[in-house]
Parts: C-alpha cells; sequence; structure tokens
C-alpha cells in the first residue's frame, strides 16, 4: 500500500451518501425544452452559431469556443431552437446568462458523427483540441476546462497525475456510481489522460467510503499500471490542494500551479467524459447528477442531458416540493442554492440537495465567537478563521490580506465546527470581494489620475496655441501698422514668426488626440518590457531557489498591477471618442467584482506561460474588435478627420500586434 | 415553500457554544462533590447563591446594554463564572463577599468589555483577585477538612452565607500556605507534623484535585478543549516542582505530586486555563500559554505571599495571550516553503 499523507484540519460531517446508490444510474430522459447556457464554467462565453428556427441535431455545435479558456457548446438533443435570450442559471448571484433554448423533437438523432482515429496515433495537442471542442469542462468546482489544464507549459516535469475520485462532500454519490458501474471507462479515460500527459505514475486517488467503487476500479485497473490510491474519508479530501497533500505530502505553493510540484489532477467525471469523446465521438453533452436529500422520495443518479430544468429532473426523484426548504446545486458545505427550480442543469452540476427544515434547519443566529479555536482547528489550510472573522467584522483588510484570506477555498469546514453558529465564510466572500473591489476602485482612480493629467497638458497646450496665434496677429497688426506708417521695420523677422506661431498651433491642435494615445501606448509597451524581465527574473530565482523570490514575486505583482492599470487607460481612451462609461449600479459591482475576482483568479491559477500569450491575444482582439466598433460608429456620425484618422491608426497597431502575438503564441506551442 | 436563499456552508456541526458551557457546568460536578464531601456544604451553598447572583447580574447588564436577555442567557456563560469563581472562594463565605465578587466578573471583567468574547481577563480569576486584594481575611479563611475538625451541616452553612454575624467557624491553614512558611522542616517531618497534609496535597485537596481532572478528562474527551494549554500547565509545574524538590530538604518547594493534587492546580488546568475567550488560540500558542502559567504558579506558590497561585497567573497570562497568538500563526498552506527547483 502506497503511503498517503495527512492534511491539517478537516471534519467528518454525516455522509449521508447511502440514499442515493440503491439504484443503478437512471436515464432521465428528454425534457420537452433544453436550455443551454453560453457559459458553464470560467472563461469566456460562448458564441451562438444557430439562429432562432434553426433546426439542431444532437451534438451539433450551437455555440462556439471564444478564447482559449472557453469551449463550445453542443445540442444535447435534437430539436428547435426557439429562443436565444437571457434567463435565470444556476449561479452563485442568480443572475440571467444568455442561453439557447431548444424545443426537442423527441427523435434525439445525432449528428453524423466522426470516430476519432485511435488516440495512440494522435499528437498530443490533437488530442487536447479534441478534447476542447467536445466541451469538456470540470465536471465538479468551478468548471475549469479540461483542455487548458491539460496544456502543461512545455518543459515542465510532471511525475504525478491524479485522477480526483474524492467526493468528499456529504450526499453527493455521482462519482461513487461512475466508479461502480462505469469503471472500465474510467480506466480508459485516464489512460488517455496519460498518454496526453505522459506522467511518471498515474493514480486514482479514492476516500475509503466507498469500498464497492474501490473494488470495481482494482479490478479494473488490473495490469494498467494505474494505481488506486484509498485514503481515510475526511472533509475536504477532495479539495485539489489537499488532495495533492494526501498523496505526495507536497504543498502547492499559494497562489501557484499544481505543476510546479510535479502533479496534474484532473476530474473522474472529466475522464470518462473524455474517454466519450476521444474514443466515441461524443461531445460532453450529458452528465451523472445525484438527486437527493428528503425532499425527494427516491434518491437516486441520473444521466441526465445538460440544459434540462431541474424541476424536470427532480420530478423524476418524486419531488415534493411543499417539504423543500432550500434547492442546492452541489453538497451542503460548498453547493449554492438556486432562486428556482426551472434553472437548468449545467456541465458542473454534480448534485441537486433538496432537503427538508429538519434535515438542514435554517441556521439560528449567531452567537459571539468564543474564541474556542475550533474553526482553526477544522481549517485544511491552517488560517485562523477566528481572527480573520474578527478583523472582518472590524473591516481591517489589509490585516486580512496579512492573515492570508485569500489561500481560504471557502471550503466552510470553520462554520460547520463553529458552536456560535457564525457563518464565517459568508464573511471571508464579502471581505474578498470589498477588497479586489477596492484594488479596482484604485486602479480606476490611478486611471482617471492620468487621464486628467492628459487633459489638463491638452489644455495647457490649446492655451499656449491661442496665445501664440493671437501673439502672431498681434505681430503682424503691428507690422502692417509700421509698413502704413511707410517704414518697413523687419517684414523678414514678421515672417519667420508667423511661420513658428502656425507650427505650434498645428502642434497643438492635431497631434494631441493621436499623441496621448501614443503615449498611453509607450505606457503599455515600456510596462510590458518591465514585466518580462521580471518575470524572467523572478523565474530564475525560482529555479534557483532564491531567497529573493518573494521581492521579486512582489516586484512581479506590481508591475503586473501597473500594466493593468496603463492597460485600461489605453484601452479607455480609444473608446472615449463616442462611448460614455457605463457605470454600474453599487450592488451590481460588488457583485460583478466578486465574480470577476474569482474569474481572474482561476483563470489565472492555471495559465502557464504560452496560455498567458493566448489570453493576451484574445484581450487584444477583443480590443481591435472594440476599436473597429468605435472607429465605424465615428465614421457613421461624421466625426472630425483628425479623430476617425486617430481610431483608423489604432485599429492598425492593434492588428500588427495581434499578428506579433499570434506568432508568439505559436512558436510557444510549437516549442 | 419558497426557497431559501443562503450561502454554504448548508450543514451544521453538532457542537453549539450553549453545548460547551453545559458540558464545562457538569464536568464541575464531581469536583464539587468531593468539596461537599471533605469540606461540608459551603462549597455548595457558595455554587448556588452564586448562580442566582450572577444571573441577575447578567440580565441586568443586558437590559442596561439593550440586548436580548433570554439569547444570552441561554449561552450559560454566566453559570460557568459563576460556578468557577464560587469553586475558588473559600467554603462559608459571607453572601457579600460572593456578590461582589460575582458582580466583579459579571459587569466588571464581562459585561464592561462587551460580553461573552470581547473579555480579555478571565472573569472569574479576575473578580476573585479582586475578592483576594480586598478582602484578603476572608479570602484565607479555609475551613478544616472533615477529620480534622468538626464539619458544619447544611444549615449551618446556608446561616454562614446569609447570617455571617452568627457564623463561627474554625479556619485552618491549608498545606499551600504552611508549605510556604516552611523555613526549617525537612519535607518528610512537614508531612508528619502537619496531618492535614494527607497522603500528597492535602487531605481533601488531593481528592478535589483527583475529581477535578475526571471532569477535565471527560470534558477533553468530549473534545470542548484540546490538551494542549492544561497538559502543558502541568508539565511545566511538575517540572519546576521536580527541579527544586532538592531531596525533600528544608529549602525544597514540594514534590511535583504535592503541587498537582494540591490547591486550584487540576481546577486551573481544565477549567480556567482552558477558557477559550481568555487564552492563546493556536495550539502552539496554547502550549506556551499553558506552559508559562505553569512557572507563574509555581514561583508564586514558592515565593509569593498569597495562598494561591492560580488566579495571578492566569490573569498575567491573559495579558499575554494577544502576544502569544501574534508570535505562533500557523504556517499557512503553501506558504514560505521553498519552491522546488525542477
Ligand atoms: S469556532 Fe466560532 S466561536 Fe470558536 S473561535 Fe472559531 S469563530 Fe469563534
Ligand atoms: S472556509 Fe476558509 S477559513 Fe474556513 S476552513 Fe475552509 S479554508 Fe479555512
Amino acid at each position: 500500500m502506497r503511503k498517503t499523507y495527512d492534511f491539517h484540519g478537516g471534519i467528518h460531517p454525516p455522509e449521508n451518501k447511502h440514499q442515493s446508490v440503491r439504484t443503478p444510474i437512471a436515464d432521465a430522459g428528454i425534457p420537452p425544452q433544453l436550455t443551454v447556457p453560453l457559459s458553464q464554467h470560467i472563461g469566456a462565453p460562448a458564441h451562438p452559431v444557430v439562429s432562432i428556427g434553426d433546426h439542431v441535431l444532437k451534438g451539433q455545435v450551437i455555440a462556439e469556443a471564444r478564447g482559449f479558456v472557453s469551449v463550445p457548446k453542443h445540442a444535447p438533443s435534437s430539436g428547435s431552437v426557439i429562443a436565444i435570450e437571457d434567463r435565470l442559471i444556476a449561479h452563485p448571484s442568480g443572475h440571467l446568462a444568455p442561453c439557447i433554448v431548444i424545443a426537442t423533437d423527441g427523435k434525439d438523432e445525432w449528428l453524423q458523427r466522426q470516430i476519432p482515429p485511435d488516440y495512440q496515433a494522435l499528437k498530443k495537442t490533437e488530442l487536447i483540441d479534441l478534447i476542447r471542442n467536445a466541451g469538456i469542462a470540470g465536471m465538479g468546482g468551478a468548471g475549469f476546462p479540461s483542455s487548458v489544464k491539460l496544456s502543461v507549459k512545455e518543459g515542465t516535469h510532471i511525475e504525478t497525475l491524479i485522477i480526483n475520485g474524492t467526493e468528499c462532500e456529504p450526499y453527493i454519490t455521482a462519482d461513487d456510481i461512475l466508479m461502480r458501474e462505469r469503471a472500465d471507462q474510467i480506466i480508459e479515460g485516464t489512460k488517455i489522460l496519460r498518454h496526453i500527459i505522459a506522467p511518471q505514475e498515474t493514480l486514482i486517488g479514492v476516500e475509503n467510503n466507498k469500498p464497492e467503487g474501490l473494488a470495481a476500479l482494482r479490478a479494473a485497473a488490473e495490469g494498467t499500471g494505474i494505481e488506486i490510491v484509498e485514503f481515510p474519508t475526511k472533509y475536504p479530501s477532495g479539495g485539489e490542494k489537499q488532495l495533492i497533500e494526501i498523496i505526495t505530502g507536497k504543498q502547492v505553493p499559494s497562489g501557484g500551479l499544481p505543476s510546479q510540484v510535479g502533479v496534474v489532477c484532473q476530474n473522474l467525471g472529466s475522464a470518462v467524459a473524455i474517454y466519450e469523446a476521444v474514443v466515441l465521438g461524443h461531445p460532453l453533452i450529458s452528465r451523472i447528477t445525484t438527486v437527493t436529500g428528503e425532499s425527494v422520495r427516491e434518491p437516486q443518479n441520473f444521466q441526465v442531458l445538460i440544459g434540462t430544468p431541474m424541476r424536470y429532473l427532480l420530478e423524476k426523484a418524486g419531488y415534493e416540493a411543499q417539504k423543500n426548504n432550500r434547492l442546492i446545486m452541489g453538497g451542503p458545505m460548498m453547493g449554492f442554492t438556486v432562486p428556482d427550480s426551472d434553472v437548468p442543469i449545467v456541465k458542473t452540476t454534480n448534485c441537486l440537495l433538496a432537503p427538508t427544515e429538519s434535515e438542514l434547519p435554517t441556521p439560528p443566529p449567531a452567537q459571539a465567537c468564543i474564541r474556542c479555536g475550533l474553526c482553526a482547528e477544522a481549517c485544511p489550510v491552517s488560517l485562523l478563521p477566528q481572527q480573520m472573522f474578527w478583523f472582518a467584522q472590524s473591516k481591517e483588510l489589509e490585516k486580512l490580506e496579512e492573515h492570508n484570506l485569500f489561500d481560504c477555498i471557502e471550503c466552510g469546514a470553520c462554520s460547520y465546527a463553529c458552536p456560535s453558529n457564525i457563518p464565517l465564510v459568508q464573511y471571508y466572500r464579502a471581505s474578498k470581494a470589498e477588497i479586489v473591489h477596492l484594488q479596482h476602485e484604485h486602479e480606476k482612480s490611478e486611471h482617471s489620475r492620468i487621464r486628467f493629467e492628459a487633459r489638463q497638458e491638452r489644455l495647457d497646450q490649446a492655451a499656449d496655441e491661442k496665445e501664440a496665434k493671437r501673439a502672431a496677429r498681434k505681430q503682424a497688426a503691428e507690422a502692417r501698422a509700421q509698413q502704413a506708417d511707410g517704414g518697413a521695420e523687419d517684414p523678414i523677422q514678421a515672417a519667420i514668426e508667423r511661420a513658428q506661431a502656425k507650427k505650434a498651433a498645428q502642434q497643438a491642435s492635431g497631434a494631441s488626440t493621436v499623441s496621448e494615445l501614443e503615449r498611453l501606448e509607450q505606457a503599455v509597451v515600456t510596462t510590458r518590457k518591465r514585466l518580462d524581465t521580471a518575470s524572467t527574473k523572478l523565474d530564475q530565482a525560482t529555479a534557483e531557489g532564491s531567497d529573493l523570490v518573494s521581492a521579486l514575486q512582489l516586484g512581479v505583482d506590481k508591475t503586473r498591477a501597473k500594466l493593468e492599470v496603463a492597460e485600461q487607460a489605453l484601452q479607455e481612451f480609444q473608446q472615449t471618442p463616442t462611448v460614455a462609461p457605463v457605470e454600474d449600479s453599487p450592488t451590481n459591482a460588488a457583485q460583478a467584482a466578486i465574480e470577476k475576482a474569482m474569474a481572474a483568479r482561476a483563470s489565472e491559477a492555471a495559465l502557464s506561460p504560452s496560455e498567458k500569450a493566448q489570453v493576451q491575444l484574445e484581450k487584444l482582439q477583443q480590443r481591435l474588435q472594440k476599436s473597429q466598433d468605435t472607429l465605424a460608429r465615428s465614421r457613421e456620425n461624421g466625426e472630425d478627420e483628425k479623430v476617425i484618422e486617430a481610431l483608423e491608426a489604432s485599429v492598425a497597431r492593434l492588428t500588427e500586434k495581434i499578428s506579433a502575438a499570434q506568432d508568439q503564441r505559436n512558436a510557444g506551442e510549437n516549442a | 415553500m419558497a426557497l431559501l436563499r443562503i450561502t454554504s456552508p448548508h450543514a451544521h456541526g453538532p457542537m453549539s457554544t450553549q453545548r460547551v458551557m453545559q458540558n464545562v457546568l457538569l464536568a464541575t460536578v464531581p469536583g464539587i462533590i468531593v468539596l461537599t464531601h471533605f469540606f461540608g456544604f459551603g462549597t455548595l451553598v457558595n455554587v448556588l447563591f452564586g448562580s442566582i447572583v450572577a444571573l441577575l447580574c447578567e440580565s441586568l447588564a443586558l437590559l442596561l446594554r439593550k440586548r436580548p436577555v433570554g439569547f444570552y442567557l441561554k449561552d450559560c456563560s454566566a453559570l460557568v463564572t459563576a460556578f468557577l469563581l464560587c469553586i475558588a472562594l473559600p467554603p462559608y463565605a459571607p453572601w457579600w463577599l460572593i456578590t461582589i465578587g460575582i458582580a466583579s466578573s459579571i459587569l466588571l471583567a464581562k459585561q464592561l468589555y462587551g460580553g461573552l468574547g470581547y473579555n480579555p481577563f478571565n472573569p472569574a480569576m479576575a473578580g476573585y483577585v479582586i475578592l483576594l486584594i480586598s478582602f484578603p481575611v476572608q479570602m484565607t479563611a479555609w475551613a478544616p477538612p472533615r477529620g480534622m475538625g468538626e464539619l458544619p451541616g447544611l444549615l449551618e452553612a446556608i446561616k454562614a452565607c446569609f447570617l455571617p454575624a452568627s457564623f463561627d467557624g474554625i479556619t485552618m491553614a491549608t498545606p499551600l500556605d504552611i508549605m510556604r512558611q516552611n523555613t526549617g522542616l525537612l519535607m518528610e517531618d512537614l508531612w508528619q507534623q502537619n496531618p492535614q497534609f494527607g497522603r500528597w496535597g492535602g487531605v481533601g485537596w488531593e481528592w478535589a484535585n483527583i475529581a477535578f481532572l475526571a471532569g477535565g478528562a471527560w470534558l477533553l474527551y468530549q473534545r470542548i478543549f484540546t490538551w494542549h494549554a492544561p497538559l502543558a500547565m502541568l508539565a511545566s509545574l511538575s517540572l519546576l516542582a521536580a527541579l527544586f524538590y532538592d531531596g525533600g530538604s528544608s529549602a525544597s518547594g514540594g514534590s511535583p505530586l504535592f503541587h498537582l493534587l494540591s490547591g486550584a492546580t487540576m481546577f486551573g488546568a481544565f477549567f480556567i486555563v482552558t477558557d477559550p475567550v481568555t487564552s492563546a488560540v493556536s495550539l502552539r500558542g496554547r502550549l506556551i500559554y499553558g506552559a508559562l502559567i505553569g512557572v507563574l504558579i509555581y514561583v508564586i506558590r514558592v515565593r509569593g505571599s498569597y495562598p494561591d497561585a492560580v488566579a495571578f497567573a492566569v490573569l498575567i497570562m491573559n495579558f499575554a495571550a494577544p502576544f502569544i497568538d501574534y508570535y505562533t500563526q500557523p504556517r499557512t498552506y503553501g506558504h514560505n516553503k521553498k519552491p522546488e527547483a525542477k
């Protein structure tokens, strides 16, 4: 038996898993309507490629990926597109998002499928493309596109590939039932992943509360060299970082990637989806979802089409809506409540939990913190939740950051353990959002300062110009007067002065927009250069294990922040001629800040430099799009020629940059 | 039913602050029984009367602070304070002593700072020290244990409390007093000449300590607190006692066993040092916190001029707890580790 390690803290909530594994996976069937959100994961939403009224076949692409951290969407069944509009989706914020709605025809007609060639013969990049085109995104948690996680930076040495089969959240059995019923597919999918990553060892980590699943996996893995690792049940062992610590004993550096400790993690459900995509040619259009809780009469696991309304699925399990006090997507520890049972199942819906009030009671009012430290004992990240709570209450945001608030994985172990019922995680989420929001504000004010200064300069120039013109006029008048007097004092001098004044005037008026644009772009370019040098130094230092790492890291971070400010300033400047900035309402802004921060963190966490190049490329493309729009609008509005010229120049520059970035990325990928 | 919208986690553990406090109350029972057995009903009367005063004081403070009285009384923290202070008071204490002590604990040491969770000092020990400084005579009047003198009955105990003038209790020096004042006797002789020394820590005292140890062990088993602070305190106290035992000479401070089983050692270790609010929080911090209290207890017992040292030692360390916390922050996952050069 392989040695496993323990991580700090953790809790043992009641498992409540047996209810939903009594029967095999059931097919949920085809609901009358499917609502496919365009964004079901972190990253850019997909772009619809069908229109209302189109007939679509099962497996047909209905929305294309936009950008690297994005995957396409496929029709989960055949039917016709009846709406492309904003609908309520399952998201912590409970907001609307663009969806494609399909009225199914019940025929479930497949698109002509292409069975891919033997994966052994495919190149790594081809396989990753295949996985991406099948729309596979992490099937637990944040739903990070699998292809991004698999695109490990060239030259990174991966020792261990870990398939995460822990499923540590209470109630959920989607992975458990997969192990019991589809162990072969898990192993096949794992083999494909192993082929792509080429690690030294390949492991599947499973908690010891799933003996049947473990036995099935062991039997299926016989002779494949894939090791099944069993370890004690403890929440949250399924957290990626915790799992890595359990299996390798190593900790992923704060803010770093698993690949830095030689590990790549993939979800068990993703392994099966990858098997289906690579071997059978099926895109990801359905998943296994556990439907459980005391408000359903027959808790069980379903094979359900993406886009199926939750209510439809709940009813298949005998939903008793009147008993249900809240509807949770995910587990009781990290899941979030959905506003309405009409929202669709998405790729990350591993569980629908419909508890009764007695099962998961409404939390009683919080009592005072008695500093018992139970929360600190439970924290898997070794934070001091009670101190953070204290600082969150008194809004000491700096102290919060010092206490590593941003390392909190929001697992909820602290809240679970707290005898005073303090909703600790809620405080941390709010504080994180506030900090991110403030940073954003700071950047904004920094950026408006830059703009203010630029404007001041422009005004000064205009004043100078006026002054010069006035002087020139005066001089001309004097000259004329003198001529009239008969005595031509010095006409040559006057002519020279006139010419000078004219030149000054030209400089002052025509060049002002262009020059500011140039200045801002210059700022971006130089900052970017500085960032590059700093990053190189940091990489060196990291490789040598130098003490300077943290200092350098700080430098890099600062430069990056500056770069962002500069870029934003530039971008906004380019938009200003016609577009007025749209102000969010404060609540929306806060919410948006949360989402933005979450998305940024998650995507940053998984990017290697070549991926960053890709992201950069996308940003540029977006900017190009915007600039082009602005240009078109200015033309329509018959704007000043100078403005149009400037805009054209910026479009041209962006196009150039994009092709440069493309070259760079291609170079990175081929390296 | 309208669907609730609340954030995760949705599940909550079985522990509640109320349960923690109730467990602590329950765990003091063996100790109270033993004290009552050896010293008569004095302690019991203290505890009952003190509890009533505590509830009144707490309600008054909550009313003045415009807080919901019922909600806060339910956490039982006032009762815990009353139990702990009244166990520490000498049996047959007069009602006014108890009242002043409880009022100081609850009003000054706790509510004035903002109530449960905000008090920097252990309320029971703060009340105890205030009494000790203000009324040294009453506070050092310990009754003789069973077998060393007549034990007053229940009625007399009640009389002692409410009509202190009419109560004529006998008092007797505790073993700790005698030990501190000892100048010329070998340990062995000390034990022979003073029957109240009992076997190890004093008649009555040794059993009371064992009873509090048992209550504490039960709390540990219930995971109400961690072993770190109490064990560190007992360890450092024993270590010092062993170091300065001096072979039982007349300069000796007493054997480790004597220190462990005399005075308020076990009571302090499991019921005072473990007070979460006023102790250090991190586990490493609690080790340091407990160990330093052990050191202080030994020093004050042997060198100081007060009957027992637990209260002073704890209050001093209450001061230090925030600093200990500051310097013992645990290493967060993924921090301060040299990245592996690959
Ligand atoms: S568990 Fe709750 S009461 Fe205990 S220290 Fe943490 S926040 Fe305070
Ligand atoms: S939610 Fe954050 S602070 Fe609480 S236990 Fe989890 S990681 Fe620790």
